[in-house]
């Protein structure tokens, strides 16, 4: 592991895969939260701060407490009562979904009650979507691709969610720019709202498909 | 009992404790002071979310209540009782409240307005002022597929003859969501004691207005130069009763030559002078009275005598 394998994968998350762009996940937030940029920018750190923190909690539970290998910590504390245990027996990976959306819950718990404290006004602007942050599938998406799909380390997996959350923001940002000027275009009335606001989205999302050309 | 079971309870409720420990923690810590007030005034609020103050519920309202932003008598239905107690909660006065009630600026109907086309669509205002504004010719008129009836939470609205929303007044608490629902803005909310307004809502020149519509205002002014009590305004080609001035004298409505001034008491033109609104009739009781405005009280005399050569031939036309 070295620092250009870290830059590779946050260049990836953020523009050649970008969790909104090019997965389409995350969309719920990424229409309802980008009516303006001042609640579009709360909105991307509070789901930055979730993806971070989730990348790397759900990463030591899958490791250390799902997983039938040696170092499972189950495992080692059964293993000082009864030697006849295997790791095998601790297989606890079909719980991965549950315990990853526990993580979850906790965050986004956490998160909604100091930025209640810190913020009343920013808490009222994301009103619903806040909460909703727990099943936003982008978070339990990058939990699930840092863990069983790709694998990563610790270190590649909490710069995979964070990355993963910038990108999410850049993109919700620049979805709240444009519908801040749509606000005022002369858009046929049939299209007013949220038509118009999908269409800008898959352009948005053709024009993010450019990036897979990136090569490294 | 397998190991393999075992193991999973005991990981999902140490997680889920540790968690809910570490959540317990933060709340204390973090923990938001809610004023109290709030939840007495929701206690005082009849709590049916109906939306009538504009705000989402009644918990949002009564936030706005304690926050100052909306006024102690916003709670439409809940009436003076409910603002009573909620000024004896915040310690606050019980603004002077003017009720309001909604009435359609329209009186073109299938009678009186030209249609552009024929709409065949779904049956609702709001999906027929995409066509184009509407089946009328006059953009601003009423459609008359009865949206805001069907919105009105009090059943207040009803569709005349003339396919033009009538409000019962009794039942109208001026809750203002037919207004906001209107695609034309055709509903408009006037003070409950407010009894002549303009039925109409075209700002187009006159020969425009002529042609769409025979009730139409056409901004001639006569309204303007008739009204005794400078009670007419008129913004483009569109005449509007100011109702702090207005009297109730009914003059208008007889100069009006499109009839498009209309009186609420009775829903259309006044024909003759002894129709006279509960209004004037209480104008004039209060003049009678105590004689302390005689201009007035001859004002309505006048007004009234000079109307009556006006009006009669009208009627015997």
């Amino acid at each position: 592991m070295n620092i250009g394998n870290l830059m590779i994968i946050a260049i990836s998350a953020i523009l050649i895969n970008n969790f909104v762009l090019s997965r389409f996940l995350g969309l719920c937030p990424f229409l309802g939260v980008s009516k303006k940029i001042d609640s579009s920018i709360g909105m991307g750190m509070a789901v930055i701060f979730v993806l971070t923190l989730a990348s790397a909690v759900t990463w030591i539970i899958y490791e250390y407490f799902l997983l039938p290998v040696p170092q499972n910590i189950i495992y080692r504390i059964f293993h000082l009562f009864n030697t006849s245990t295997t790791p095998e027996m601790f297989d606890l990976a079909y719980l991965e979904t549950i315990a990853f959306i526990l993580v979850i819950a906790s965050l986004v718990q956490l998160v909604e009650m100091v930025i209640q404290r810190v913020s009343p006004p920013l808490y009222e602007s994301l009103g619903i979507f806040l909460p909703l942050i727990t099943t936003n599938c982008a978070i339990l998406g990058v939990a699930e691709l840092n863990t069983i799909t790709i694998h990563y380390s610790f270190i590649e997996s909490t710069v995979h969610g964070f990355s993963a959350g910038i990108g999410f923001t850049i993109a919700l940002i620049l979805m709240a720019g444009i519908r801040e000027k749509l606000e005022l275009a002369d858009v046929p009335p049939a299209f007013k709202g949220l038509p118009i606001a999908f269409i800008v989205a898959g352009l948005m999302s053709l024009a993010f498909l450019g990036f897979s050309g990136l090569s490294f | 009992m397998d190991i393999t079971v075992v193991s999973a309870f005991v990981l999902l409720g140490l997680m889920g404790l540790l968690f809910g420990a570490i959540l317990a923690f933060i709340a204390k810590k973090f923990a938001v002071t809610v004023d109290e007030r709030v939840s007495q005034v929701l206690e005082a609020l009849p709590g049916i979310n109906c939306g009538a103050c504009g705000y989402p519920g009644c918990s949002g309202f009564a936030k706005s209540v304690v926050d100052g932003k909306a006024p102690v008598s916003g709670c439409i239905p809940g009436g003076k009782a409910v603002a009573d107690n909620i000024a004896q909660i915040l310690g606050k006065e019980v603004g002077e409240n003017v009720a309001m009630v909604a009435v359609a600026r329209c009186g073109g109907g299938c009678q009186n307005a030209v249609d552009k086309y024929e709409y065949k669509g779904l049956m609702d205002c709001r999906a027929a002022y995409i066509l184009g504004g509407g089946p009328k010719q006059c953009d601003y008129g009423c459609t008359g597929l009865g949206t805001c009836v069907e919105a009105c939470p009090f059943r207040a609205l009803t569709l005349g003859e003339n396919r033009i929303p009538l409000t019962d007044f009794d039942k109208c608490t001026g809750c203002g969501i037919c207004v906001r629902i209107c695609p034309n803005n055709v509903m408009m909310l006037i003070p409950a004691d407010q009894m002549v307004y303009v039925a109409c809502n075209s700002p187009d020149k006159a020969a425009a207005t002529k042609k769409a519509c025979a009730v139409g205002c056409i901004g001639c002014q006569l309204c303007l130069k008739s009204c005794p009590k400078e009670a007419i305004r008129i913004n483009g080609f569109l005449a509007e009763v100011i109702d702090e001035n207005c009297i109730g004298c009914g003059v208008c409505i007889l100069k009006c030559p499109t009839n498009a001034i209309v009186d609420r008491g009775t829903g259309i033109p006044l024909p003759e002078p002894e129709k006279m609104t509960r209004r004037r009739l209480k104008k004039e009781a209060e003049g009678k009275k105590d004689k302390k405005s005689p201009d007035e009280t001859t004002l309505i005399e006048t007004s009234n005598g000079s109307n009556q050569p006006e009006s009669q031939p009208e009627n015997e036309n």
